[in-house]
């Protein structure tokens, strides 16, 4: 057995852009992951649902490699990142990945925030790397805080600052780890926009999210999560409107009631 | 009364302060030296002995061993100590140039080996505080393990343990003092000679004066360093 995939092979094996077959994950006695798959095609929008502990970061933590996996396999863009000898930086090179706390590096300015990867990861000049830099700023609208430090940001600003410090790299994947979930409410759709954006411009991704409209809007399949398995999975207005499974309506009918009281 | 006056004139005798004002200076330059040197190299053999023992993963274990043996014998043994060990047993040895240094030298070996232990777990602390998600952030952006220490803990690191560091360098300082057990001529001793040679005290207190002057100013700045950072805390925690 090969421990690697050559492109042929996974060509043949699946066109999907990520494929996640049968992976589990423990920390220690808990199973956090059971026999999860997952598939991904190119420039498409996968979302994850399901309540806190379900899995989901987890799962995309384990896409980044920011996780090791003890059984099962994932392969993206026809790299098999779960067996032999991976290189790691590489990987993630070509996986963005935006967490629920952004993250920004607190003693660095905004413009080296989005700079600093590009530069000494992909070895950019820094010249190069502050003008796509601030043409990425001036997108999102915060080319005049480029220079301020992150506190000075809100944390709508801070997160949109996260998303494009992880565009820099000019990923093929973006996961998205529940990016709303610590911002006050009117701050959720300025950052939800700028995603609805990146899905418009054929971004591949995964994301973990809270926000069922957002979801029903831009995802092309979305996947329930429970204790740490994909419990259903399909096309928004399928999951969204007619779940199948009990525990797939019993949490959404939780966060619809949680979203009225809001 | 009248004890009070022998008091007065053998420690606080304006005169015989004056005139041991010159010999002590020339001596506390020596400490100054020692000091500064010290110092320096502390600041440089904590810092890679603190990632030594932050390496992960099972093949750095020996060297992660090795970092904590380091620190917790010259820790452990007193300064006077690791002086004898140095000041004496490194001339003992017939070792080449390492046996033939100036008792300087030998005085900063000591204070560098003494201290690089203490100010290694101010360091190590530092590093410890910066919270994972920074280095998750930072690997999941590709930069790997070492730029990843280089650009992102280390600096903030560093940034939050100078005042624990500063206060560590107030102790290297007066400690310079130590080495004199080895023969080093510096501002204590020539006051011991001074005060001798003298009958009299005074020459002490110049040399204390020497040593306060220095430690006051390194300590209201380390007072201010902790009070802005708090001021800046507080004013984020809003």
């Amino acid at each position: 057995m090969n421990a690697t995939v050559d492109d042929n092979d996974a060509g043949v094996r699946n066109a999907a852009f990520v494929d996640v077959r049968g992976v589990s994950k423990w920390f220690g006695d808990l199973q956090v992951l059971n026999r999860v798959d997952v598939d991904v095609s190119e420039h498409n929008v996968v979302c994850l649902i399901g309540a806190s502990g379900s899995g989901k970061s987890t799962l995309l933590r384990c896409l980044n490699m920011l996780e090791q996996v003890q059984e099962g396999e994932i392969i993206v863009d026809g790299q098999l990142l779960t067996h032999g000898k991976v290189d790691v930086n590489a990987v993630r090179k070509k996986i963005g990945i935006v967490f629920q706390a952004y993250n920004l590096f607190p003693h660095m300015t905004v413009l080296e925030n989005v700079t600093l990867a590009p530069r000494k990861a992909r070895g950019i000049d820094r010249q190069e790397a502050e003008s796509r830099a601030r043409l990425l700023l001036r997108r999102i609208g915060l080319e005049a805080k480029a220079d301020e430090f992150p506190d000075r940001l809100s944390g709508g600003q801070q997160q949109r600052v996260a998303i494009v410090r992880a565009l820099a790299m000019e990923p093929k994947l973006m996961l998205l780890d529940e990016i709303t979930s610590a911002l006050d409410p009117q701050l959720v759709s300025e950052v939800l926009q700028l995603v609805r954006e990146l899905a418009e411009s054929g971004m591949t991704m995964i994301v973990a999210t809270h926000e069922m409209g957002f979801a029903r809007e831009v995802a092309d399949k979305v996947c329930f999560l429970d204790a740490g398995r994909i419990l259903e999975e399909g096309p928004p207005e399928q999951i969204l409107s007619e779940p199948r499974e009990p525990r797939t309506r019993e949490f959404l009918s939780r966060v619809l009631e949680a979203e009225k009281l809001a | 009364m009248h004890a009070l006056q022998q008091v007065l004139h053998a420690f606080f005798n304006l005169h015989s302060f004056t005139l041991a004002l010159p010999d002590v200076w020339a001596g506390f330059q020596v400490n100054l030296k020692m000091m500064v040197i010290a110092e320096a190299l502390v600041l440089v053999f904590a810092l890679a002995l603190a990632i030594v023992r932050g390496l992960p993963g099972p093949t750095a274990k020996p060297l992660r061993v090795l970092a904590i043996a380091y620190t917790d014998f010259f820790r452990g043994t007193p300064i006077i100590i690791v002086a004898f060990f140095v000041g004496f047993g490194l001339p003992g040895l017939q070792l080449g140039f390492i046996s033939n240094l100036s008792f300087v030298t030998y005085g900063v070996i000591t204070l560098t080996l003494v201290y690089t232990a203490y100010v290694t777990e101010v360091y190590r602390a530092g590093i410890e505080s910066v919270h994972a998600s920074q280095r998750a952030a930072a690997r999941s952006l590709g930069l790997s393990y070492w730029q990843a220490m280089r650009y992102i803990v280390i600096p903030q690191a560093v940034r939050r343990v100078i005042p624990p560091l500063l206060n560590d360098f107030i102790g290297l300082q007066k400690d310079t003092s130590i080495v004199y057990v080895i023969g080093v001529t510096e501002a204590a001793s020539l006051a011991q000679q001074f005060s001798t040679t003298n009958g009299d005290f005074p020459s002490y207190l110049v040399a204390a004066t020497f040593f306060i002057l220095i430690t006051i100013p390194l300590a209201r700045f380390t007072d201010h360093l902790v009070a802005v950072r708090e001021r800046r805390e507080r004013a984020q925690a809003f």
